[in-house]
């Protein structure tokens, strides 16, 4: 038994991609796991999962999760164009003529329907993605696999955060990046960490995703993945701005040779496992919910 | 019959705007009194999304029969189509240079869009 519980959510994201975000999200599920935590890890990088390839989970269920899109009934639709007037994304118009829409601009937020005075409006719905949910050596699994062709996917990684699940612990892999799937894929979470690498690419998205956390206001720490390549700037950067090196990661050939074969540093480096408790203590440390002392 | 040219600047010597949806402005010409005004569209070129549509509904409000610009995708094609807005697309040069082609019959109406839509 774990001596003290996280009853938690952590995101695991970054700035850049390529950092190692999947890489310290599965080794720590694994290590949260032997622990004696009930561990779940989520895939919310549904435009690029990729999770799935280092965990090999059993996929147990699958869903299609779809967007409501408006449709128009042309009979009653009289032109007068009032969903086109709360529309925001300009998914629906009327030109002087009956009501068109762009279902591929449509975010499903519905107020076309509600505002409609004619009641000309009726909910139809738009392919987004499939999520699949499963097990993986004991760790529950869930992702998402946005549709190709499709541009939005928050609404994909809202409905596979939304699965139900047992464990006490939940580990989030976020896509890359700053903007919307991002902060659909912290938000709710009890910590954040931002994987970072020690290079001015690495640097200058760490910048971006810091202001972006700050802005969800969320407690966050940062890992130096590939410590030792690169410079002396994230360290700097991290240091001046009162933020937290909750861990590091060496730049260690064999952990990138390890990571093409699909495998797991937890597995072949045991070696690096103390790095990763020394995380898991961290973030435990730093979680509001554990904090209470 | 009033035409619409978008326009990067608000006069007639300004360069016709290549763009449609996110073109600068637009100048609404009325060839009857040989008179213009400027609209600003400056809210669309900064649009999230959705700036061919919004710039179609507002050249449609603004009672213009024919629009001229450089390229026009396929959604704000679909919406200046329903709007019975006629499209000239491939216009180059200046506003007035592009007023009296029109005049002259030299301008070809677009029948479908020429250029790609925008990611979704």
């Amino acid at each position: 038994m774990p001596e003290a519980t996280i009853k938690n959510t952590i995101a695991i994201a970054s700035g850049k991609g390529g950092t190692g975000k999947t890489t310290v999200a599965v080794n720590l599920a694994f290590m949260l796991r032997d622990t004696g935590h009930k561990v779940r890890l989520i895939d919310c990088d549904v435009e690029a999962p990729n999770a799935h390839i280092f965990m090999k989970p059993e996929i147990m269920e699958s869903k299609t999760v779809y967007v409501p899109v408006p449709i128009v009934d042309e009979a009653k639709c009289n032109g007068c164009g009032r969903c086109g007037e709360v529309c925001r994304f300009s998914a629906i118009v009327a030109l002087g003529t009956k009501a068109m829409t762009f279902p591929s601009l449509c975010h499903g937020c519905g107020s076309c329907i509600l505002t409609c005075p004619e009641r000309a409006l009726r909910e139809g719905e738009r392919e987004v993605g499939v999520m699949e949910k499963g097990m993986a050596s004991g760790v529950e699994f869930a992702h998402g696999r946005l549709r190709v062709g499709e541009a939005m996917s928050p609404p994909l990684i809202r409905a596979v955060k939304k699965l139900e699940s047992d464990a006490d612990v939940t580990i989030i892999d976020c896509p890359p990046g700053t903007s919307c799937p991002v902060v659909q894929s912290v938000r709710g979470s009890d910590y954040v960490v931002l994987v970072t690498e020690p290079t001015p690419f690495g640097l200058n998205d760490l910048i971006l995703a810091v202001e972006m956390i700050r802005e969800v206001g969320l407690p966050f720490g940062v890992i130096v993945n590939r410590m030792g390549a690169g410079d002396q700037r994230t360290h700097d950067f991290c240091l001046a701005n009162n933020i937290k090196i909750i861990g590091a990661i060496p730049d260690d050939r064999r952990i990138a040779e390890s990571y093409s074969r699909g495998r797991l540093i937890f597995d072949d480096l045991p070696e690096y496992r103390g790095r990763f408790e020394q995380i898991i203590e961290a973030v435990k440390e730093r979680m509001p919910a554990n904090n209470r002392s | 019959m009033k035409i619409a040219i978008s326009a990067s600047g608000k006069t007639l010597d300004s360069q016709v705007d290549p763009r449609f949806g996110r073109a600068a402005g637009f100048i609404i010409y009325d060839m009857e009194t040989g008179t213009f005004e400027y609209k600003d569209n400056s809210q669309n070129l900064n649009a999230m999304q959705g700036a061919g549509i919004q710039s179609a509904k507002n050249i449609s409000d603004y009672g213009v029969g024919a629009l001229i610009t450089g390229h026009c995708g396929p959604k704000a094609f679909t919406a200046l189509n329903a709007a019975g807005v006629k499209i000239y697309a491939g216009a180059a040069g200046t506003v007035a240079e592009t007023i009296e082609k029109f005049k002259a019959g030299d301008l070809s109406e677009a029948e479908n869009a020429d250029v790609e839509g925008h990611w979704m």
